[in-house]
């Protein structure tokens, strides 16, 4: 395997049930964990629908995925970017997402929450700095 | 190929996993066990019913490697290991101990 480690983003702009594009995001993602390879995800636009918490599906038949972000830490994604002007702009606060564990494997360092809030100078920063972003 | 337990049949998939988690019976798992030529022990439902719980709260099946970290948390870390699960569930423990619970095969199981 390669030394060199990468910075994967994942880009997610879309609400979660209308279309296929958070549930492909999110199976790409725990997919691509196996590759270690450092991997953060930007959510913006209606993208920041996908964390929102207490999500339920049944009124529509589809499968509810949301509970599936809690185990993002546990596939070593180690950023979680949201957006605050589209969060803002939806009447969303950090209180309304959920919350995402991440343990260190060396150093058993546990952090409780690494979703962030970020403003928009920074999500260009963070893009910048990114080897590959992937847009969903 | 359908499996059939107390007379009554489970559809599957091509590659023998439930297609419907909710039909699940736990004499699913002994059927399935059956024909790997396995006899399941206490040892054996500690995973599959650690697997059953995993999907109720989080909706998938873990990754081998997620397993193994959740399971050594869970269960201790004289289990959280690949040589003890695979010590039971010789195909693999993501995907055969999976199969036996009820789940799809995991994602991201590479």
């Amino acid at each position: 395997m390669s030394e060199v480690v990468k910075k994967f983003m994942y880009l997610n702009r879309k609400a979660p049930y209308g279309t296929i594009y958070a549930w492909e995001s999110l199976e790409v993602v725990l997919i691509g964990a196996a590759f270690d390879q450092e991997v953060s995800l930007m959510f913006v636009d209606d993208g920041v629908y996908q964390l929102v918490k207490g999500q339920d599906t049944a009124g529509i038949g589809m499968k509810n995925f949301s509970p599936t972000y809690r185990t993002l830490g546990d596939y070593e994604v180690r950023y979680i970017y949201v957006d605050a002007d589209s969060l803002a702009a939806r009447g969303l606060t950090q209180d309304d997402l959920v919350a995402i564990a991440y343990e260190d494997m060396d150093t058993e360092e546990e952090i409780e929450n690494i979703v962030e809030v970020v403003d928009a100078a920074r999500v260009v920063e963070l893009m910048d700095e990114a080897d590959v972003v992937f847009s969903f | 190929m359908p499996i059939v337990v107390d007379g009554k049949t489970f559809e599957t998939d091509e590659e023998g996993y439930l297609s419907n988690i909710n039909d699940w019976v736990p004499g699913v798992a002994g059927v399935m066990a059956k024909e790997d030529d396995l006899e399941l022990t206490e040892e054996h439902w500690d995973i599959i019913n650690f697997l059953r719980e995993y999907y109720e709260e989080y909706q998938i099946a873990p990754a081998v490697r997620v397993l193994t970290k959740a399971v050594g948390k869970k269960l201790g870390k004289d289990k959280g290991n690949s040589k003890y699960l695979y010590g039971l569930f010789p195909y693999g423990p993501a995907k055969q101990a999976c199969r036996y619970a009820g789940l799809p095969k995991p994602t991201g199981c590479v």
